[in-house]
């Protein structure tokens, strides 16, 4: 009978310590920087949804990430600007209305660092990316947060005229914070 | 300004004076065209370079026009030739304006862009402090500055060419020669 109820607790409990981490989009961002003849134009994205399952922070390799990023919502902060943004040349809302980034790694490289290697899919064309962040905790909130660059022209963002990147940089910084309710403290 | 300095022992301006004031008529008359040209434009590819090349000019045009003052207030422009003292004081009044606006122009132009959330980068490689705040209202207040100063420079550059050519060819006093390039 003890045993059952041992057992019986032990499998109420371990489901508990890695509770469904849940993304918290009012605390969270996701924006890039494009540079524009050299000018930095801040750009950011008003909705997406991130999926985080098997976070454990003494085996992160076992963590898996998730994102989906709903294109139109896309904004420089100046209306005649977004409407360009969702334009075939650009970031063609109507034909990828969603861009994505799946993991296929995660690495530890230091105290609430970590390396997150994974497929970036935007506008149907599909590269790796390797992902650098930092997790903090407070208040039973985990925030990830970090910045990587893509080359637009690799995701064929800027098409036609829009290609030269004398105007508008091939580089572009993508940069994120993402809040987490359910995370077991580290 | 007022020239309250003696008059100068030469008759014409001498050659750096006169390349910095073609040099930047050119460039003004330019910049002023293409932003008047420009301010209309829907969202483009096209838009987007000639703002940046509007203000690169405008900041080029800042400096030189400081660089000019500077060799203005070191180099005596020649006296005046005989004419009625109320045309004297008018071109007097008329050139301090102009040189009021040089600076006031460029700036209002640099704080809009500032106000904006455009920092400039000058040439797009040399980034210039903003000395105001990303800041809508104040944006839409400097955007009016620059633009109705811009008016007022343009008015006051054709008062400025009418009179030359008044001289010219009513008063045949050969004042034109003194800002033209070649032998005193």
């Amino acid at each position: 009978m003890k045993k059952l109820l041992t057992i019986a607790l032990l499998a109420l409990a371990a489901p508990l310590a890695f509770a469904q981490a849940k993304l918290l989009p009012a605390q969270s961002e996701l924006g890039f920087t494009s540079k524009q003849m050299g000018v930095p134009v801040d750009g950011k994205f008003k909705k997406f949804d991130a999926q985080l399952t098997g976070f454990d922070p003494k085996k992160p390799d076992a963590a898996k990430v998730s994102l989906t990023i709903d294109m139109a919502s896309a904004s420089l902060g100046d209306p005649a600007i977004d409407a360009e943004l969702v334009k075939g040349d650009w970031f063609d809302a109507k034909k990828s209305p969603q861009a994505t980034f799946q993991s296929t790694a995660v690495k530890a490289t230091g105290a609430g660092k970590y390396e997150v290697a994974g497929k970036l899919t935007i506008k149907g064309q599909v590269r790796d990316v390797v992902v650098p962040m930092t997790l903090a905790q407070a208040g039973g909130v985990s925030t990830a947060t970090g910045a990587f660059p893509i080359k637009r022209l690799a995701f064929k963002i800027g098409q036609g005229d829009w290609a030269d990147t004398s105007v508008v940089a091939d580089d572009v910084q993508v940069k994120f914070k993402l809040a987490f309710s359910g995370i077991a403290a580290q | 300004m007022p020239n309250r300095q003696p008059p100068s022992s030469t008759k014409r301006y001498g050659a750096v004076a006169i390349a910095f004031h073609w040099l930047l008529a050119l460039a003004i008359i330019c910049s002023f065209c293409v932003g008047l040209y420009m301010a209309d434009l829907p969202f483009s590819l096209t838009r987007v370079k000639l703002y940046n090349w509007h203000k690169w000019a405008g900041v080029s045009i800042l400096l030189l026009s400081a660089l000019r003052l500077l060799w203005r207030l070191a180099n005596k422009p020649p006296a005046d030739l005989p004419m009625p003292a109320w045309q004297a004081r008018a071109a007097h009044l008329t050139h301090g304006l102009l040189y009021i606006l040089f600076f006031a122009v460029p700036l209002a132009g640099w704080g809009y862009s500032s106000a904006k959330g455009f920092p400039i980068v000058w040439f797009g490689m040399i980034p210039l402090p903003d000395f105001v705040p990303k800041d809508e209202a104040l944006a839409e207040t400097l955007k009016a500055a620059h633009k109705y100063l811009a008016f007022g420079l343009a008015a006051l550059v054709l008062a400025h060419v009418g009179a030359a050519i008044k001289h010219q060819f009513i008063d045949r006093d050969g004042l034109l020669q003194r800002m033209l390039p070649g032998r005193a």
